[in-house]
């Protein structure tokens, strides 16, 4: 199905945003799979048509780039972090536990059911930079930080239940549809969601505010 | 703790994270924010960058390279648009210090950008933010929003005359992105791949114009050095490596975070700060600036973490992405898995980096199983050797960092997974939880986020279910 009109229109918009078109080509690839799931051969060709390249040109730059996906992935994309540190930290055993009990392997989404409103698909991720708080599971690119194998399995269940569920500093997950609208360009509402930080982020800063009112109490 | 420790710490850039909505323009400006640019706007444009120089700034993103000097080099008389782009697409396994810092004080950055601009004679400027987080994403927009709002951005900001439009950029997953000519490649719309230098990018950069690329965290402490001064800031650190950075400890430590302190703090005094290593057990090797920087061990603990004395005892002080791992860590299996990402994330472009780091996944992943012989340890450093120097950019050569240096500190590691017929470490004892059986609730585990007791935090899966199943060869790369 052709991209329709409203889409076509935000991906020219986004094209006006630089002094030349085609640096919109990423985030206008983002916008394709937020309007249609994935990166279409149709969304191809808009961006083609729009930026005056070839659609082997498109082609050629959404298969370079890992957050482009060709099949659709779930309403919730599970990223599980299996880079060294992460991995030593519990995060391969997060990611064998994630397979066993969805039943999927890597890079595979759940099937609908009436049981389960919501399809979840798993994919093991590299480094997202969040070490500090490891093992680390992304949700539609939102941190869930400092995972077990159990509050991982919960979080999936909740996730494929319709149960409402928060980045550990961050906002409400949304879908990775809407995640991917904001990847575009597009602002969603929730940006003051969440703390400024978590508590591994203030660590060092902690401490010096104590050690200066330790001072502070000396003089 | 000893005073000399927390003396070191220097919280500037992570000063704001704790208070109330620190992300909003309304925390940052009761803090002082946006001042700094008045401050430059005062002056000339070559002020500017003489008081960055003078500063001794260098580079945050790994490199280290003077600020201030590459300012220096865009050309004066182009007839070509100077910009500005940062790098924000923090993803060199470990570091995670730009990420937090956006997500607490986007406010920092955009000051910061809006200076450097200025002082380089951009009146175009990107932020680069790899597209993996999404809630950075929105509080940097938002941010950019605000500052366009308030009149700190766009034209005659501040009634300076000067303008300024700056455009938040997110990638689409690609670690090559971070590598600054790859970046600009990416940020024109192609695949992420290194261009030759020369021409550098200051000479033909973005859309073959003068640009000048800097790390987020570099950007970020610009506002500082203008509010404080240059002798303010060189008078911290060490002789060649002036100022603060900001230091990430992960892994196999009491309280893992980020601790912002003067460079030439020790990694000793970083894990004194942290609270020590996990309990019970003792340092085994850490990297002191990411995963493409040759790993330490204990014998390195007072290393000063400054440029010039990493670089000394043999490694790079990179991005100060300190992963600590204990003595439960197999080393073959840490370097394995960063190998694999080398391989997976290798762009292509080159012959030694992208056949070479196929070799050393297929070479390690049989040491580590326990299949070869001793000389596959000449044959990995042989390798090794036809990369490093080899390659078209620094990926490359970043692979071979963990292979040369664990090889060097850890040989008969090697030789036991030979010895022993496989790996003889046990993957579950590295895990966050494997402590928490049997200690109280709570009790030291200061620093892990709220709700993340230790309650169902006992190991479920057996180790070996533990291992990652996807490291056939082919799988991995699906470019």
């Amino acid at each position: 199905m052709a991209i329709d009109e409203t889409t076509y229109a935000e991906l020219e918009q986004i094209a006006a945003r630089y002094p030349q078109a085609r640096s919109g080509l990423l985030p206008m690839l983002h916008l394709v799979q937020s309007a249609e799931g994935r990166v279409t051969p149709e969304g191809i060709d808009a961006c083609a048509e729009i930026l005056g390249l070839t659609s082997a040109e498109v082609s050629g730059v959404a298969t370079f780039y890992t957050m482009y996906k060709r099949r659709p992935v779930g309403d919730y994309h599970v990223g599980v972090c299996t880079n060294t540190l992460c991995a030593v930290m519990g995060g391969d055993e997060i990611m064998a536990t994630l397979q066993q009990h969805l039943g999927i392997g890597n890079d595979e989404t759940t099937e609908d059911s009436p049981d389960h409103p919501h399809s979840v698909s798993l994919e093991h991720i590299e480094c997202n930079a969040a070490c500090d708080y490891a093992p680390v599971v992304m949700v539609n690119w939102e941190f869930v930080d400092n995972q077990t194998p159990q509050s991982a399995v919960e979080l999936v269940d909740d996730l494929r239940n319709g149960v409402e569920r928060h980045s550990t500093r961050g906002p409400r997950l949304c879908t990775w549809r809407e995640a991917e609208r904001v990847l575009a360009g597009f602002e969603d509402d929730l940006v003051d969601e969440g703390p400024a930080a978590g508590e591994p982020s203030l660590a060092g800063l902690r401490i010096a505010a104590q050690t200066s009112r330790e001072e502070s109490g000396r003089e | 703790m000893s005073e000399r420790a927390s003396e070191k710490l220097m919280p500037v850039l992570t000063a704001s994270w704790a208070d109330d909505r620190s992300w909003t323009l309304a925390a940052y400006e009761a803090r002082g924010g946006y001042a700094a640019l008045d401050t430059a706007f005062a002056m000339a444009p070559d002020d500017v960058v003489t008081l960055v120089k003078d500063a001794g700034l260098r580079g945050r993103g790994g490199a280290g390279f003077p600020t201030g000097m590459k300012w220096s080099f865009i050309p004066k008389d182009s007839p070509k648009p100077t910009y500005l782009v940062v790098n924000a697409d923090e993803s060199e396994p470990g570091t995670c210090k730009d990420i937090p810092l956006m997500m607490a004080s986007p406010h920092t950055l955009v000051e910061g950008v809006i200076i450097s601009a200025y002082a380089i004679g951009a009146e175009r400027a990107f932020i680069y933010v790899r597209g993996e987080v999404l809630h950075v994403v929105r509080r940097l927009r938002a941010a950019v929003r605000e500052a366009y709002a308030a009149g700190h951005l766009g034209t005659d900001i501040h009634g300076s005359g000067y303008d300024l439009e700056l455009v938040v950029h997110a990638g689409a997953g690609a670690y090559i992105c971070g590598e600054e000519t790859a970046l600009l490649d990416s940020l024109e719309g192609r695949r992420g791949q290194p261009r030759l230098r020369p021409p550098f990018p200051a000479v033909a950069g973005l859309y073959a114009s003068p640009t000048v690329i800097n790390n987020a965290e570099s950007i970020a402490t610009v506002p500082s050095i203008v509010a404080h001064g240059a002798e303010w800031f060189a008078a911290m650190g060490t002789e060649k490596s002036n100022g603060f950075g900001i230091f990430s400890l992960s892994g196999h430590v009491r309280r893992p975070g980020q601790y912002e302190a003067q460079l030439g703090i020790t990694l000793r005094e970083l894990i004194e700060l942290a609270g020590g290593v996990r309990e019970g057990h003792e340092l085994k090797f850490w990297t002191p600036g990411g995963s493409s920087t040759p790993l330490f061990t204990a014998e390195h603990l007072d290393v000063p973490l400054d440029f010039e004395s990493v670089a000394a005892a043999g490694s790079m002080l990179g991005t100060r992405a300190l992963q600590i791992f204990d003595d439960t860590v197999c080393v073959v299996r840490a370097v394995l898995r960063w190998t694999e990402f080398y391989k997976h994330e290798s762009c292509g472009k080159c012959t030694p980096c992208r056949e070479g780091t196929w070799w050393l996944v297929q070479t390690l992943a049989a040491l580590e199983k326990g299949q070869g012989s001793e000389a596959d340890l000449d044959l990995l450093l042989d390798q090794c050797d036809n990369i490093l120097g080899r390659s078209f950019c620094a990926l490359g050569d970043g692979a071979t960092s963990s292979i040369t240096s664990s090889i060097q500190y850890f040989r008969d590691e090697y030789v036991a997974h030979l010895t022993h017929g496989g790996c003889p470490f046990d993957p579950a004892a590295s895990t966050a939880w494997a402590d928490s059986v049997g200690r109280v609730a709570g009790g030291d585990s200061v620093g892990r986020v709220a709700g993340d007791d230790s309650v169902g935090r006992v190991a479920g899966t057996s180790a070996s279910e533990g291992r990652r199943i996807e490291t056939t060869p082919g799988q991995g790369g699906d470019r």
